[in-house]
């Protein structure tokens, strides 16, 4: 989220042989409606965390206190994490212009080779990653190669790459399921990292690593800002800056505080933590990052702008495969095992999470974080619910009103932003 | 006392922030073909909404008389539902429907059991393509037929409703010469029919040509109405009006020294992708530094097949050939090989090929050269918010700030955020197709401004135009194509339009 000073220049001095001032009604129309879109932009992207912050309290509240208790803030963490990791990769994927139906049936295929390998042939915890690991690069290279160099919308290489999977899955695991693990790979998903620095009834290590990460958060807003300020960019005021600072810091503490009041900081959360980051960085900085809008926004201007369309595509999906490994390996850990069922509609709920963080059907347009929030929305309510006790049937309708209204929220704004001219 | 069809009087309508039109004035002649001509963002567009109900009663202060009564439309269908009718700019046909299909689209002819009656719909159909003299199979679908009979289509389309007023949005900006002259002679034949026509056209030649009268709108205002029955309104009376100013000429003066050769192109011939026939055919041109070359053909003639062709490999199979870019032989397999080699394409369709419209001006100056603004990867966005702030102030490009967005921005700045883009990649040779299409007047001297500017700066510049005047007014040699084939190559000094033309029409050669 940006806060931008109004632009103020006005168009600049015109050269001495151009017409003078031809169009100025259509300077003052892109002004305006840019200071509009300036609005609306912004109105979409902090709408999704008003709304987050709606959904925390409201169940908070509902749930008298219960969902955010540490150790419920805890099980959350746990319980969602595979899809906030498959959203990563789906929010790119999408954005690109594309879809992954299969994303579910990989996890069930990716935790079902590390459980083989693990389980049945006794080997180490780390073959069994890293056997899933390659499995899901495989899977990404295959629907890469179809859908970026034979052509094949992404919405029928990955309907088929589901059933096929899911398929592969049945056979690696002769229709039976696999389990337990050794305690070492269960450590991926269940572990924690708590009592290094000792504490009284709460982890000191959890709080520090919490204030380690709200420091490294306003060491690097203030850096960017600096370079902002160097390069003579308008930045927000300094109070507004301290503000944020302080307020980001104040929800990553008290998040902090309820870990360390409960188990101690789960490992998941920092493979998320460090996935978040990194793509983070890679979508918004990043030459392939920036192709990946530029492909989603306009693919034939994309081509003409030298973008390597193919291998661009291509590595959207090995990303993707790489990713849902991630995801299996966390869910196969998890469940303590590998089932043939395992993973079922995943997909469907990391795409949720795409659409309600913002991102938009026709590409373009998206971010990590706003698919981060979006699954965490979802993660929210239906915690919530859970804990309200009521009906999955009814959870199920809930959810699904959800996902209609944010992405109807979201083309009413686009409406709005593009009928002012 | 004249009669009118229609009065709009004093209309003001206004968008949050910003007037659109203020206080303009229209009357229209029954049975006239009024041009109204102004530049892009002048409010033309946003008068003929008001008019056909798009934007409601209401929305808008003023009023509409028609046919000596106050209307007030909720919507398109109250307007044709009293004959006004209009045709956009971007075609509205259903490219795999039928022609009848097409024209009855929205009114089907229901019979028995609300069924429609194919049979009479496509007799009705043929009847009424008669009358545009389009000679078709009703059931031939639209999209296998070319621009300027799918225009025809859609004036069927309006005379199936029963049309009174017919209102063109730029009806001939996407047509060659002879559709355009025959959509132009069909107008007329309309008029003596007694519908009554509304045309918004940026080309000059023909609203002197046809129209009866012409209303000049202006930043939203009502500039003027002149008669041109008498024949005395020269285009440069118009363009006055236009742009409230005379243009001491439509092209700037440029003193022209070319230097040494920078690309070659040796024995061109492409492949149609799907089909088997040659598009380009073994064509050879030159361009050197500080020279404007322009290519002259008609449609379909290979003018922008060439041009992608050679851009990387962007258009066509089979593609053989030479490439030397100052002097030495390059052979680029990708739109980056020939972006790296010094080469840049500014397409004919910028909305289409040429920009991402749903990002800001910033990330489409980028877009072509992140390699410049980045260290291993990572893109220093300061950086680039400066080149781009830095080209929208030498290109006067009319927008807020560099994080505006482009598809908000006027057809003649979208084009300076392209020329923009293709600049920052620093090419030694940049092909423009089109670049002034669907871009106003004043908007097109800035653009030749820049190209002057460009071939000053020693480079070269190769400019591909369906409209001869401009490619006489800019280019120092023009070569001419024709089915593929270069038929000429005349310096400006000798070329005239009628020569050019001669050799765009030109047939193939038999020996060859």
């Amino acid at each position: 989220m940006t806060r931008t000073v109004p632009p103020s220049s006005e168009p600049e001095a015109q050269t001495a042989t151009a017409p003078k001032d031809v169009a100025p009604a259509a300077a003052l129309n892109a002004g305006t409606s840019d200071v509009r879109a300036l609005l609306t932009s912004n109105l979409r992207q902090s709408g999704i965390y008003v709304a987050f912050v709606v959904i925390v309290a409201l169940f908070a509240i509902l749930t008298g206190g219960t969902s955010l208790s540490p150790g419920n803030v805890t099980n959350m963490v746990l319980q969602y994490s595979y899809i906030l990791i498959l959203a990563i990769g789906m929010v790119i994927v999408i954005i690109a212009g594309h879809i992954d139906l299969s994303v579910g049936s990989v996890v069930a295929l990716t935790g079902a080779t590390s459980a083989v390998l693990v389980i049945r042939q006794g080997m180490p915890w780390y073959v069994g990653v890293l056997a899933a690991i390659a499995v899901g690069l495989l899977i990404g290279a295959w629907q890469g190669f179809w859908v970026a160099y034979v052509g094949i919308p992404a919405f029928i290489v990955t309907l088929a790459g589901m059933l096929l999977f899911r398929g592969l899955t049945l056979q690696v695991l002769d229709n039976i399921s696999l389990s337990p693990f050794p305690s070492q790979y269960g450590r991926i998903a269940g572990g924690f990292l708590n009592g290094l620095l000792g504490g009284n009834g709460y982890d000191a290590f959890t709080l520090l690593i919490g204030a380690i990460a709200v420091a490294g958060y306003a060491f690097s807003n203030f850096r960017t800002r600096l370079a902002r300020v160097k390069y003579q960019q308008p930045v927000e005021s300094f109070p507004l800056f301290v503000a944020k600072i302080v307020a980001v810091g104040a929800v990553v503490m008290a998040f902090a505080w309820q870990l360390a009041h409960a188990r101690g900081l789960p490992i998941v959360l920092i493979i998320l933590a460090v996935l978040i980051l990194a793509y983070g960085v890679i979508t918004k900085r990043t030459v392939f990052g920036r192709q990946v809008y530029a492909i989603g926004g306009n693919l034939s201007a994309a081509t003409l702008s030298g973008v390597k369309v193919r291998a661009v595509n291509f590595w959207i999906f090995v990303n993707m495969g790489f990713l849902a490994a991630i995801a299996g390996v966390v869910f196969s850990s998890r469940s303590n095992g590998a089932q043939p069922n395992a993973g079922n509609m995943f997909e469907l709920d990391a795409i949720a999470a795409a659409f309600i963080g913002g991102a938009a059907v026709t590409g373009g347009v998206g971010t990590v974080i706003g698919a981060m929030v979006g699954g965490l929305i979802m993660a929210v309510m239906t915690n919530g619910m859970q804990i309200l006790g009521v009906d999955q049937s009814l959870q199920s309708v809930v959810k699904g009103l959800v996902l209609l209204l944010a992405v109807a929220f979201d083309v009413y704004n686009k409406r709005r932003a593009g009928s002012s001219r | 006392m004249a009669d009118h069809i229609l009065e709009m009087r004093s209309i003001t309508k206004t968008f949050p922030g910003v007037k659109a039109l203020e206080d303009v004035n229209l009357a229209v002649e029954r049975g006239e073909i009024h041009a109204i001509c102004g530049e892009n963002g002048a409010g033309k567009s946003t008068l003929m909404k008001v008019l056909s109900g798009v934007y409601p009663t209401g929305s808008y202060e003023g009023e509409i008389v028609y046919n000596g009564e106050v209307v007030r439309f909720g919507g398109i269908r109250d307007s044709e539902h009293v004959g006004i009718v209009i045709i956009h700019q971007e075609l509205a046909l259903v490219p795999y429907l039928s022609i009848a299909e097409n024209i009855f689209l929205g009114s089907e002819r229901r019979g028995r059991f609300g069924l429609i009656d194919w049979n009479a719909a496509n007799a009705a159909a043929g009847e009424l393509l008669r009358s545009v003299g389009l000679d078709e199979n009703p059931v031939t679908p639209v999209g296998q037929l070319g621009v300027g009979k799918q225009q025809l289509v859609e004036i069927a389309k309006a005379l199936s409703k029963d049309v009174k007023l017919l209102i063109l949005d730029e009806p001939t900006a996407a047509l060659n010469d002879t559709d355009s002259e025959h959509l132009l002679g069909l107008l007329r034949r309309l008029r003596d029919r007694g519908i009554t026509c509304i045309m918004i056209s940026h080309k000059l030649n023909e609203i002197t040509a046809v129209s009866d009268n012409v209303t000049v709108i202006r930043d939203g205002r009502t500039v003027e109405t002149l008669s041109l029955a008498s024949g005395e309104v020269t285009q440069e009376r118009i363009i006055r009006g236009m742009v409230g100013r005379d243009l001491e000429s439509y092209y700037p003066e440029r003193e022209s020294h070319p230097g040494e050769e920078v690309l070659r192109i040796e024995d061109w011939t492409v492949w149609h992708p799907t089909q088997d026939r040659k598009v380009v055919d073994g064509a050879s041109l030159t361009v050197r530094a500080g020279e404007v070359v322009g290519i002259a053909g008609l449609m379909g003639a290979g003018r922008t097949e060439l041009a992608m062709s050679v851009f990387g490999r962007a258009y066509g199979r089979n593609i053989s050939g030479r490439l030397f870019v100052h002097g030495k032989e390059i052979r680029p397999h990708n739109v980056s090989d020939a972006i790296d080699a010094g080469i840049a394409y500014a397409t004919e369709d910028r909305k289409h090929y040429g920009l991402n419209l749903i990002e800001d001006i910033r990330r489409n100056v980028s877009a072509a050269a992140l390699g410049k603004l980045s260290t291993r990867g990572f893109v220093n966005g300061n950086e680039e918010i400066k080149v781009a702030e830095g080209y929208r102030q030498s290109m006067n490009v009319k927008a807020p700030s560099v994080t505006s967005v482009v598809g908000k921005l006027s057809g003649g700045n979208q084009q300076k955020v392209v020329l923009s883009k293709w600049l920052f990649t620093d090419p030694e040779v940049l092909i423009l197709d089109e670049p002034t299409r669907g871009i106003d007047v004043g908007a097109k001297y800035e653009i030749y401004t820049i190209i002057n500017r460009l071939v000053a700066a020693g480079k070269a510049v190769l400019v591909i135009s369906s409209e001869l005047p401009e490619l006489l007014g800019i280019c120092d040699r023009i070569y001419t194509l024709s089915a593929g084939r270069i038929t000429g190559e005349v310096p400006v000094a000798q070329a005239t339009q009628e020569n050019l033309m001669q050799l765009m029409t030109k047939e193939k050669e038999l020996a060859a």
